[in-house]
Protein backbone atom coordinates (compact mmCIF):
# COMPACT_ATOMS: atom_id res chain seq x y z
CA UNK A 1 0.00 0.00 0.00
CA UNK A 2 1.35 3.50 -0.85
CA UNK A 3 2.86 5.57 2.16
CA UNK A 4 0.77 7.89 3.28
CA UNK A 5 1.30 10.59 5.70
CA UNK A 6 -1.72 12.67 7.94
CA UNK A 7 -1.41 15.16 11.00
CA UNK A 8 -4.14 16.62 12.27
CA UNK A 9 -4.95 17.13 16.11
CA UNK A 10 -5.97 13.95 17.81
CA UNK A 11 -8.33 16.63 19.60
CA UNK A 12 -10.92 19.48 19.35
CA UNK A 13 -12.75 21.42 20.52
CA UNK A 14 -16.68 21.27 19.34
CA UNK A 15 -17.25 23.56 16.61
CA UNK A 16 -13.26 24.45 16.01
CA UNK A 17 -12.00 24.35 12.55
CA UNK A 18 -8.72 22.37 12.25
CA UNK A 19 -5.85 22.10 9.51
CA UNK A 20 -5.71 18.81 7.86
CA UNK A 21 -2.06 17.83 5.90
CA UNK A 22 -2.10 14.63 3.79
CA UNK A 23 1.14 13.35 1.99
CA UNK A 24 0.81 10.65 -0.54
CA UNK A 25 3.29 8.92 -1.59
CA UNK A 26 3.68 9.15 -5.69
CA UNK A 27 5.61 9.72 -8.76
CA UNK A 28 2.70 11.57 -10.46
CA UNK A 29 4.12 11.11 -14.05
CA UNK A 30 2.83 13.53 -16.04
CA UNK A 31 2.25 11.50 -19.54
CA UNK A 32 4.01 14.59 -21.37
CA UNK A 33 7.97 13.14 -20.49
CA UNK A 34 9.24 10.70 -23.51
CA UNK A 35 12.25 7.91 -22.52
CA UNK A 36 15.47 8.72 -23.82
CA UNK A 37 14.64 6.88 -26.48
CA UNK A 38 11.66 9.20 -27.33
CA UNK A 39 8.95 7.02 -26.18
CA UNK A 40 6.25 8.81 -24.76
CA UNK A 41 5.53 8.03 -20.85
CA UNK A 42 2.17 7.45 -20.03
CA UNK A 43 0.34 9.10 -17.38
CA UNK A 44 -0.02 8.04 -14.35
CA UNK A 45 -1.28 10.26 -11.74
CA UNK A 46 -3.23 10.37 -8.64
CA UNK A 47 -6.36 11.58 -9.93
CA UNK A 48 -8.76 11.90 -7.18
CA UNK A 49 -8.46 12.90 -2.88
CA UNK A 50 -11.67 12.53 -0.73
CA UNK A 51 -11.78 12.92 2.85
CA UNK A 52 -15.02 11.58 4.78
CA UNK A 53 -15.90 12.55 8.21
CA UNK A 54 -18.10 9.87 9.86
CA UNK A 55 -19.02 8.82 6.32
CA UNK A 56 -19.98 12.20 5.48
CA UNK A 57 -17.78 13.57 2.48
CA UNK A 58 -16.24 16.78 3.66
CA UNK A 59 -13.60 17.23 1.14
CA UNK A 60 -12.86 16.22 -2.17
CA UNK A 61 -9.55 17.19 -4.11
CA UNK A 62 -9.66 16.57 -8.73
CA UNK A 63 -5.12 16.57 -9.13
CA UNK A 64 -3.89 16.75 -12.34
CA UNK A 65 -0.40 16.07 -14.05
CA UNK A 66 0.03 19.70 -12.81
CA UNK A 67 0.00 18.61 -9.19
CA UNK A 68 3.91 18.19 -7.85
CA UNK A 69 5.17 14.72 -7.02
CA UNK A 70 4.40 13.06 -3.55
CA UNK A 71 0.86 15.10 -3.34
CA UNK A 72 0.65 17.55 -0.50
CA UNK A 73 -2.99 18.86 0.26
CA UNK A 74 -3.82 21.09 3.12
CA UNK A 75 -7.61 21.41 3.80
CA UNK A 76 -9.42 22.52 7.38
CA UNK A 77 -12.98 20.66 8.38
CA UNK A 78 -14.98 21.71 11.18
CA UNK A 79 -15.10 19.43 14.14
CA UNK A 80 -18.56 18.51 14.42
CA UNK A 81 -18.59 15.52 16.91
CA UNK A 82 -15.73 12.67 17.72
CA UNK A 83 -15.59 10.31 15.29
CA UNK A 84 -13.04 8.54 12.22
CA UNK A 85 -11.98 10.86 9.38
CA UNK A 86 -11.37 8.49 6.47
CA UNK A 87 -8.96 10.04 3.80
CA UNK A 88 -8.89 8.04 -0.13
CA UNK A 89 -6.69 8.62 -3.08
CA UNK A 90 -7.42 7.17 -5.96
CA UNK A 91 -5.59 7.26 -9.39
CA UNK A 92 -4.34 5.71 -12.93
CA UNK A 93 -3.94 2.24 -13.19
CA UNK A 94 -5.86 1.53 -10.68
CA UNK A 95 -4.43 2.81 -7.93
CA UNK A 96 -5.79 3.65 -4.44
CA UNK A 97 -4.40 4.16 -0.99
CA UNK A 98 -5.94 5.03 2.21
CA UNK A 99 -5.51 6.39 5.53
CA UNK A 100 -7.92 6.40 8.76
CA UNK A 101 -7.34 8.81 12.05
CA UNK A 102 -9.75 9.37 14.85
CA UNK A 103 -10.78 13.21 16.34
CA UNK A 104 -12.24 13.22 19.73
CA UNK A 105 -14.33 16.37 20.13
CA UNK A 106 -14.56 17.76 23.02
CA UNK B 1 69.03 18.12 -4.59
CA UNK B 2 67.02 18.65 -8.08
CA UNK B 3 64.24 16.20 -6.44
CA UNK B 4 64.68 18.09 -3.26
CA UNK B 5 63.47 21.30 -5.51
CA UNK B 6 60.81 19.96 -7.23
CA UNK B 7 59.38 17.96 -3.89
CA UNK B 8 59.24 21.66 -2.21
CA UNK B 9 57.60 22.85 -5.63
CA UNK B 10 55.19 20.30 -5.81
CA UNK B 11 54.58 20.86 -1.94
CA UNK B 12 54.24 25.11 -2.41
CA UNK B 13 51.87 23.41 -5.39
CA UNK B 14 49.57 21.40 -3.40
CA UNK B 15 49.23 23.87 -0.81
CA UNK B 16 48.49 26.61 -3.04
CA UNK B 17 46.02 24.48 -4.52
CA UNK B 18 43.89 24.05 -1.16
CA UNK B 19 43.97 27.82 -0.54
CA UNK B 20 40.62 28.72 -1.82
CA UNK B 21 39.00 26.13 0.73
CA UNK B 22 36.25 27.98 2.70
CA UNK B 23 37.13 29.61 6.09
CA UNK B 24 35.32 27.13 8.61
CA UNK B 25 33.77 29.94 10.19
CA UNK B 26 31.95 31.12 7.13
CA UNK B 27 30.08 27.43 5.65
CA UNK B 28 26.25 27.81 4.89
CA UNK B 29 24.28 24.85 4.75
CA UNK B 30 22.86 25.01 1.27
CA UNK B 31 19.39 25.65 3.35
CA UNK B 32 20.53 28.97 3.54
CA UNK B 33 20.31 29.84 -0.03
CA UNK B 34 16.81 28.42 -0.59
CA UNK B 35 14.01 30.35 -1.57
CA UNK B 36 11.60 30.95 2.02
CA UNK B 37 9.01 28.91 0.45
CA UNK B 38 11.33 25.79 0.01
CA UNK B 39 12.95 26.42 3.33
CA UNK B 40 9.46 26.13 5.28
CA UNK B 41 8.84 22.95 3.21
CA UNK B 42 11.93 21.32 5.00
CA UNK B 43 11.17 22.72 8.55
CA UNK B 44 7.18 21.64 8.45
CA UNK B 45 7.71 17.24 9.17
CA UNK B 46 4.07 17.46 7.97
CA UNK B 47 4.78 18.84 4.80
CA UNK B 48 8.10 17.44 4.17
CA UNK B 49 7.96 14.71 1.49
CA UNK B 50 10.75 13.47 2.65
CA UNK B 51 8.88 12.14 5.73
CA UNK B 52 7.49 9.58 3.33
CA UNK B 53 10.84 8.03 2.96
CA UNK B 54 11.29 8.31 6.79
CA UNK B 55 8.50 6.28 7.28
CA UNK B 56 8.71 3.89 4.83
CA UNK B 57 12.27 3.09 6.68
CA UNK B 58 10.82 2.66 10.08
CA UNK B 59 8.24 -0.30 8.80
CA UNK B 60 11.67 -1.49 7.05
CA UNK B 61 13.32 -1.11 10.35
CA UNK B 62 10.85 -3.39 12.08
CA UNK B 63 10.52 -5.61 9.47
CA UNK B 64 12.21 -9.52 9.87
CA UNK B 65 14.36 -10.20 7.05
CA UNK B 66 16.05 -13.46 7.26
CA UNK B 67 16.22 -14.71 11.04
CA UNK B 68 15.73 -10.58 12.44
CA UNK B 69 14.58 -7.63 12.04
CA UNK B 70 17.18 -3.96 12.39
CA UNK B 71 15.17 -3.62 15.88
CA UNK B 72 15.38 -6.87 17.30
CA UNK B 73 19.19 -5.68 17.80
CA UNK B 74 18.94 -2.19 17.57
CA UNK B 75 16.11 -1.89 19.23
CA UNK B 76 14.18 2.03 19.01
CA UNK B 77 16.25 3.74 16.65
CA UNK B 78 15.74 7.14 17.75
CA UNK B 79 18.26 6.92 20.56
CA UNK B 80 20.40 4.04 19.52
CA UNK B 81 20.97 5.64 16.24
CA UNK B 82 21.47 8.98 17.52
CA UNK B 83 24.60 10.41 16.29
CA UNK B 84 25.50 7.43 13.97
CA UNK B 85 24.90 8.97 10.51
CA UNK B 86 27.08 12.00 11.89
CA UNK B 87 29.98 9.57 11.34
CA UNK B 88 30.14 8.26 8.48
CA UNK B 89 31.76 7.74 6.01
CA UNK B 90 34.31 5.59 8.64
CA UNK B 91 36.89 2.69 8.12
CA UNK B 92 35.03 -0.50 10.02
CA UNK B 93 37.00 -2.90 11.82
CA UNK B 94 37.92 -4.89 8.99
CA UNK B 95 39.44 -1.44 7.19
CA UNK B 96 37.11 -0.95 4.97
CA UNK B 97 35.95 3.04 3.77
CA UNK B 98 32.30 2.28 4.47
CA UNK B 99 29.36 5.06 3.96
CA UNK B 100 26.15 4.39 5.46
CA UNK B 101 24.51 3.05 3.24
CA UNK B 102 27.23 0.14 3.07
CA UNK B 103 27.26 -0.16 6.57
CA UNK B 104 23.54 -1.16 6.34
CA UNK B 105 23.90 -3.34 3.57
CA UNK B 106 27.61 -4.80 5.69
CA UNK B 107 24.83 -5.26 8.38
CA UNK B 108 22.04 -7.09 6.52
CA UNK B 109 24.69 -9.38 4.47
CA UNK B 110 26.58 -10.19 7.74
CA UNK B 111 24.42 -10.10 10.78
CA UNK B 112 20.85 -10.94 9.16
CA UNK B 113 22.13 -13.07 6.70
CA UNK B 114 20.28 -11.70 3.74
CA UNK B 115 21.39 -9.93 0.51
CA UNK B 116 22.25 -6.14 0.31
CA UNK B 117 19.53 -3.54 -0.62
CA UNK B 118 20.43 -2.18 -4.23
CA UNK B 119 22.13 1.29 -4.40
CA UNK B 120 19.50 4.34 -4.89
CA UNK B 121 16.33 1.88 -4.61
CA UNK B 122 13.86 2.98 -2.74
CA UNK B 123 14.32 0.80 0.55
CA UNK B 124 17.80 1.66 0.74
CA UNK B 125 17.02 5.17 0.88
CA UNK B 126 13.89 5.00 3.09
CA UNK B 127 16.20 3.01 5.94
CA UNK B 128 19.21 5.66 5.50
CA UNK B 129 17.03 8.18 5.69
CA UNK B 130 15.30 6.57 8.79
CA UNK B 131 18.64 5.85 10.11
CA UNK B 132 19.46 9.44 9.76
CA UNK B 133 16.68 10.80 10.96
CA UNK B 134 17.88 10.84 14.88
CA UNK B 135 20.99 12.49 14.04
CA UNK B 136 18.67 15.66 13.10
CA UNK B 137 20.52 18.98 14.28
CA UNK B 138 23.88 17.40 15.58
CA UNK B 139 27.31 18.36 14.42
CA UNK B 140 28.85 16.29 11.39
CA UNK B 141 31.93 14.61 13.50
CA UNK B 142 34.25 12.71 11.05
CA UNK B 143 37.55 11.25 12.86
CA UNK B 144 40.66 11.37 11.21
CA UNK B 145 42.97 8.41 12.10
CA UNK B 146 45.75 7.20 10.03
CA UNK B 147 43.34 4.79 8.69
CA UNK B 148 41.28 7.47 7.97
CA UNK B 149 44.03 9.83 6.63
CA UNK B 150 44.75 8.34 2.81
CA UNK B 151 41.04 8.26 2.29
CA UNK B 152 40.53 11.76 3.08
CA UNK B 153 43.38 12.96 1.32
CA UNK B 154 42.36 10.99 -1.97
CA UNK B 155 38.51 12.46 -1.69
CA UNK B 156 40.47 16.14 -1.35
CA UNK B 157 42.35 15.44 -4.29
CA UNK B 158 39.17 14.59 -6.54
CA UNK B 159 37.66 17.79 -5.20
CA UNK B 160 40.27 19.74 -6.32
CA UNK B 161 40.79 18.10 -9.56
CA UNK B 162 39.99 19.23 -12.79
CA UNK B 163 37.55 17.04 -14.97
CA UNK B 164 35.09 16.33 -17.97
CA UNK B 165 34.55 18.29 -21.48
CA UNK B 166 34.04 21.47 -18.88
CA UNK B 167 37.31 20.87 -17.45
CA UNK B 168 36.28 22.52 -13.81
CA UNK B 169 37.22 21.06 -10.49
CA UNK B 170 34.38 21.03 -7.39
CA UNK B 171 36.36 23.13 -5.70
CA UNK B 172 36.08 25.96 -8.79
CA UNK B 173 32.48 26.42 -8.56
CA UNK B 174 31.84 25.35 -4.56
CA UNK B 175 35.13 26.85 -2.83
CA UNK B 176 35.69 29.43 -4.89
CA UNK B 177 32.48 30.43 -6.36
CA UNK B 178 29.91 29.57 -3.53
CA UNK B 179 27.08 32.69 -3.43
CA UNK B 180 27.36 33.55 -7.04
CA UNK B 181 25.13 32.55 -9.54
CA UNK B 182 24.65 29.84 -12.07
CA UNK B 183 22.12 29.87 -15.04
CA UNK B 184 19.51 31.78 -12.18
CA UNK B 185 20.66 29.78 -9.43
CA UNK B 186 22.80 30.69 -6.45
CA UNK B 187 25.69 28.35 -6.37
CA UNK B 188 25.76 26.42 -3.27
CA UNK B 189 28.81 25.61 -0.93
CA UNK B 190 28.01 21.76 -1.50
CA UNK B 191 28.02 20.79 1.97
CA UNK B 192 26.39 17.71 2.16
CA UNK B 193 23.90 18.35 5.59
CA UNK B 194 20.54 16.49 4.42
CA UNK B 195 21.38 13.11 2.47
CA UNK B 196 19.13 11.14 1.78
CA UNK B 197 17.93 14.06 0.36
CA UNK B 198 14.17 15.23 -1.32
CA UNK B 199 15.50 17.08 -4.17
CA UNK B 200 12.85 18.70 -6.27
CA UNK B 201 14.38 18.37 -9.09
CA UNK B 202 14.41 14.75 -8.61
CA UNK B 203 10.68 14.80 -6.86
CA UNK B 204 12.36 12.04 -5.17
CA UNK B 205 14.48 10.91 -2.12
CA UNK B 206 18.03 10.43 -3.11
CA UNK B 207 21.59 9.61 -1.87
CA UNK B 208 24.49 12.32 -1.87
CA UNK B 209 26.54 9.97 -4.59
CA UNK B 210 23.32 10.21 -7.03
CA UNK B 211 23.80 14.33 -6.52
CA UNK B 212 27.79 13.38 -7.14
CA UNK B 213 26.93 11.46 -10.44
CA UNK B 214 24.71 14.66 -11.15
CA UNK B 215 27.75 16.66 -10.75
CA UNK B 216 29.62 14.66 -12.46
CA UNK B 217 27.32 14.52 -15.68
CA UNK B 218 27.13 18.32 -15.23
CA UNK B 219 30.65 18.95 -15.92
CA UNK B 220 30.47 16.13 -18.72
CA UNK B 221 32.74 14.06 -16.82
CA UNK B 222 31.88 9.83 -16.48
CA UNK B 223 30.34 9.50 -13.59
CA UNK B 224 31.57 6.51 -11.26
CA UNK B 225 29.51 3.72 -10.94
CA UNK B 226 27.44 3.73 -7.29
CA UNK B 227 29.17 2.12 -4.41
CA UNK B 228 33.03 2.68 -6.09
CA UNK B 229 35.80 3.95 -3.87
CA UNK B 230 36.34 7.38 -5.49
CA UNK B 231 32.84 8.18 -4.69
CA UNK B 232 33.16 7.19 -0.72
CA UNK B 233 36.28 9.05 -0.34
CA UNK B 234 34.56 12.59 -2.35
CA UNK B 235 31.69 11.59 0.53
CA UNK B 236 34.29 11.69 3.20
CA UNK B 237 36.11 14.57 1.98
CA UNK B 238 32.58 16.42 1.87
CA UNK B 239 31.62 15.37 5.24
CA UNK B 240 34.95 16.15 6.74
CA UNK B 241 34.56 19.62 4.84
CA UNK B 242 31.30 19.91 6.49
CA UNK B 243 32.49 19.24 10.38
CA UNK B 244 30.64 20.93 13.02
CA UNK B 245 28.22 21.87 10.53
CA UNK B 246 24.37 20.07 11.65
CA UNK B 247 22.71 17.66 10.14
CA UNK B 248 18.83 18.28 8.58
CA UNK B 249 18.07 15.04 7.13
CA UNK B 250 15.55 14.62 5.90
CA UNK B 251 16.86 17.88 3.81
CA UNK B 252 14.79 19.59 0.78
CA UNK B 253 16.59 21.04 -1.93
CA UNK B 254 15.81 22.87 -5.30
CA UNK C 1 22.10 3.28 -17.12
CA UNK C 2 22.78 4.96 -20.32
CA UNK C 3 25.61 2.94 -22.17
CA UNK C 4 28.32 5.76 -24.29
CA UNK C 5 26.61 5.51 -27.28
CA UNK C 6 23.12 5.70 -25.65
CA UNK C 7 24.47 9.05 -24.47
CA UNK C 8 25.68 10.08 -27.93
CA UNK C 9 22.26 9.36 -29.77
CA UNK C 10 20.22 10.58 -27.09
CA UNK C 11 22.08 13.82 -26.97
CA UNK C 12 22.58 14.14 -30.64
CA UNK C 13 18.79 13.77 -30.93
CA UNK C 14 17.92 16.37 -28.37
CA UNK C 15 20.10 18.83 -30.67
CA UNK C 16 18.23 17.84 -33.59
CA UNK C 17 14.62 17.03 -31.87
CA UNK C 18 14.34 13.73 -32.99
CA UNK C 19 14.78 12.14 -29.61
CA UNK C 20 11.17 15.05 -28.29
CA UNK C 21 8.23 15.35 -29.82
CA UNK C 22 8.66 18.23 -31.78
CA UNK C 23 6.46 21.14 -30.50
CA UNK C 24 4.46 22.99 -33.26
CA UNK C 25 5.23 26.55 -33.62
CA UNK C 26 1.96 27.99 -32.31
CA UNK C 27 1.98 26.09 -29.09
CA UNK C 28 1.93 29.26 -27.21
CA UNK C 29 -1.27 30.05 -28.52
CA UNK C 30 -2.61 26.70 -28.26
CA UNK C 31 -2.07 26.10 -24.24
CA UNK C 32 -3.61 29.90 -23.87
CA UNK C 33 -6.72 28.69 -25.94
CA UNK C 34 -6.84 25.67 -23.74
CA UNK C 35 -6.52 27.35 -20.63
CA UNK C 36 -9.43 29.67 -21.70
CA UNK C 37 -11.45 26.39 -22.36
CA UNK C 38 -10.94 25.58 -19.10
CA UNK C 39 -11.84 28.61 -17.48
CA UNK C 40 -14.94 28.39 -19.56
CA UNK C 41 -16.01 24.85 -18.93
CA UNK C 42 -15.77 26.13 -14.83
CA UNK C 43 -17.97 29.42 -15.48
CA UNK C 44 -20.28 28.34 -18.08
CA UNK C 45 -19.59 31.83 -19.66
CA UNK C 46 -20.57 33.91 -16.25
CA UNK C 47 -18.63 36.60 -15.29
CA UNK C 48 -15.41 36.84 -13.38
CA UNK C 49 -15.09 39.17 -10.83
CA UNK C 50 -11.86 40.19 -8.91
CA UNK C 51 -11.47 39.86 -5.15
CA UNK C 52 -12.36 37.26 -2.23
CA UNK C 53 -10.06 34.80 -3.40
CA UNK C 54 -6.28 35.37 -2.83
CA UNK C 55 -3.85 32.95 -4.41
CA UNK C 56 -0.81 33.00 -2.13
CA UNK C 57 2.02 31.82 -4.92
CA UNK C 58 5.59 32.71 -4.55
CA UNK C 59 6.55 35.43 -7.32
CA UNK C 60 10.03 34.08 -8.16
CA UNK C 61 10.32 30.07 -7.99
CA UNK C 62 13.62 27.67 -6.92
CA UNK C 63 12.59 25.13 -8.64
CA UNK C 64 8.50 24.59 -11.23
CA UNK C 65 8.53 20.95 -9.86
CA UNK C 66 7.21 21.69 -6.69
CA UNK C 67 5.75 25.47 -6.21
CA UNK C 68 3.65 25.66 -2.74
CA UNK C 69 0.19 27.44 -3.48
CA UNK C 70 -2.31 28.27 -1.37
CA UNK C 71 -5.93 29.47 -2.03
CA UNK C 72 -7.68 31.35 0.64
CA UNK C 73 -11.70 32.43 0.12
CA UNK C 74 -13.36 35.17 2.55
CA UNK C 75 -16.85 33.72 2.88
CA UNK C 76 -18.82 33.36 5.85
CA UNK C 77 -19.13 29.12 5.05
CA UNK C 78 -22.33 28.91 6.13
CA UNK C 79 -25.04 26.94 4.80
CA UNK C 80 -26.25 30.06 3.08
CA UNK C 81 -22.67 31.43 1.82
CA UNK C 82 -20.35 29.15 1.15
CA UNK C 83 -17.59 28.46 -1.22
CA UNK C 84 -18.76 25.40 -3.68
CA UNK C 85 -15.20 25.06 -5.19
CA UNK C 86 -11.56 26.20 -5.86
CA UNK C 87 -9.79 25.92 -9.25
CA UNK C 88 -6.72 26.93 -10.19
CA UNK C 89 -5.40 26.79 -14.18
CA UNK C 90 -1.98 27.72 -15.94
CA UNK C 91 -1.73 29.03 -19.74
CA UNK C 92 1.59 27.76 -20.06
CA UNK C 93 1.57 24.23 -19.03
CA UNK C 94 1.27 21.65 -21.24
CA UNK C 95 -2.94 21.18 -20.11
CA UNK C 96 -3.99 24.08 -18.25
CA UNK C 97 -5.75 22.31 -15.34
CA UNK C 98 -4.23 22.12 -11.85
CA UNK C 99 -6.52 21.03 -9.04
CA UNK C 100 -10.44 21.32 -8.25
CA UNK C 101 -11.01 21.18 -4.62
CA UNK C 102 -14.57 20.70 -3.80
CA UNK C 103 -15.32 22.57 -0.59
CA UNK C 104 -18.76 23.32 1.81
CA UNK C 105 -20.27 24.65 4.96
CA UNK C 106 -18.52 22.11 6.77
CA UNK C 107 -14.60 23.00 5.81
CA UNK C 108 -15.37 26.51 8.13
CA UNK C 109 -12.62 27.55 6.19
CA UNK C 110 -12.09 28.18 2.13
CA UNK C 111 -8.08 27.37 2.16
CA UNK C 112 -6.63 24.66 0.08
CA UNK C 113 -2.73 24.67 -0.12
CA UNK C 114 -0.95 22.13 -2.15
CA UNK C 115 2.21 22.14 -4.29
CA UNK C 116 2.28 22.57 -8.01
CA UNK C 117 4.44 22.40 -11.36
CA UNK C 118 4.67 24.99 -13.47
CA UNK C 119 6.77 24.88 -16.77
CA UNK C 120 7.28 27.58 -17.32
CA UNK C 121 7.22 31.63 -16.41
CA UNK C 122 3.46 32.82 -16.59
CA UNK C 123 0.23 33.87 -14.66
CA UNK C 124 -1.71 31.17 -12.30
CA UNK C 125 -4.96 31.89 -12.01
CA UNK C 126 -7.06 30.53 -9.05
CA UNK C 127 -11.36 30.87 -9.40
CA UNK C 128 -13.58 30.69 -5.96
CA UNK C 129 -17.18 29.28 -6.74
CA UNK C 130 -18.99 30.56 -4.55
CA UNK C 131 -22.96 29.20 -3.46
CA UNK C 132 -24.88 32.05 -4.68
CA UNK C 133 -23.61 30.96 -8.55
CA UNK C 134 -20.49 33.74 -8.48
CA UNK C 135 -17.28 33.20 -9.44
CA UNK C 136 -14.30 35.31 -7.91
CA UNK C 137 -10.61 35.19 -9.59
CA UNK C 138 -7.18 36.06 -8.51
CA UNK C 139 -4.31 35.90 -11.15
CA UNK C 140 -0.79 36.24 -9.92
CA UNK C 141 2.01 36.02 -12.33
CA UNK C 142 5.38 34.07 -11.27
CA UNK C 143 8.99 33.39 -12.78
CA UNK C 144 10.31 30.25 -12.65
CA UNK C 145 14.27 28.90 -12.40
CA UNK C 146 15.37 25.59 -12.97
CA UNK C 147 18.02 24.15 -11.31
CA UNK C 148 21.47 24.96 -12.99
CA UNK C 149 22.77 21.07 -13.32
CA UNK C 150 19.83 19.11 -14.97
CA UNK C 151 20.25 15.74 -14.60
CA UNK C 152 18.91 15.00 -18.23
CA UNK C 153 17.65 11.50 -17.57
CA UNK C 154 20.91 10.28 -16.93
CA UNK C 155 20.70 8.98 -13.88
Amino acid sequence: MARTVVNMPAQAKRGEIIEIKTLAGHTMETGFRHSERGEAIPRDIITQFVCTYNGVEVFRAELSPAIAANPLITFTTVATESGTLEFKWLGDKGFTAAHSAKLNVV
Amino acid sequence: MKRGVLFTAAAVLVAAAFAGEIPLAERRSGYDFMSRETRAMQDDDATNPGMLWVLEGESLWNRKDGERSCADCHRDAASSMKGVATRYPSVDATGRLLNLEQRINACRVERQKVPALAFEGRELLALTAYVTRPSRGLPIEIKVDEKVRPHLEAGRTAFHRRQGQLNLSCAQCHDERSGIKLAGNTIPQAHPTGYPIYRLEWQGVGSLQRRLRNCYIGVRAEPYAYGSPEFVELELYLMWRARGMKLETPAVRP
Amino acid sequence: MTSRREFLVLACGALSGAAQAQLPPDIGAKRKAAAEEALRKITGGAPLRSGRVKLDIPPLIDNGNAVPLTVTVESPMTQAEHVRAIHVLTERNPQPNVVSAHLGPRAGRASITTRVRLADTQTVTAIAQLSDGSFWVDRVPVVVTLSACLEDGLI
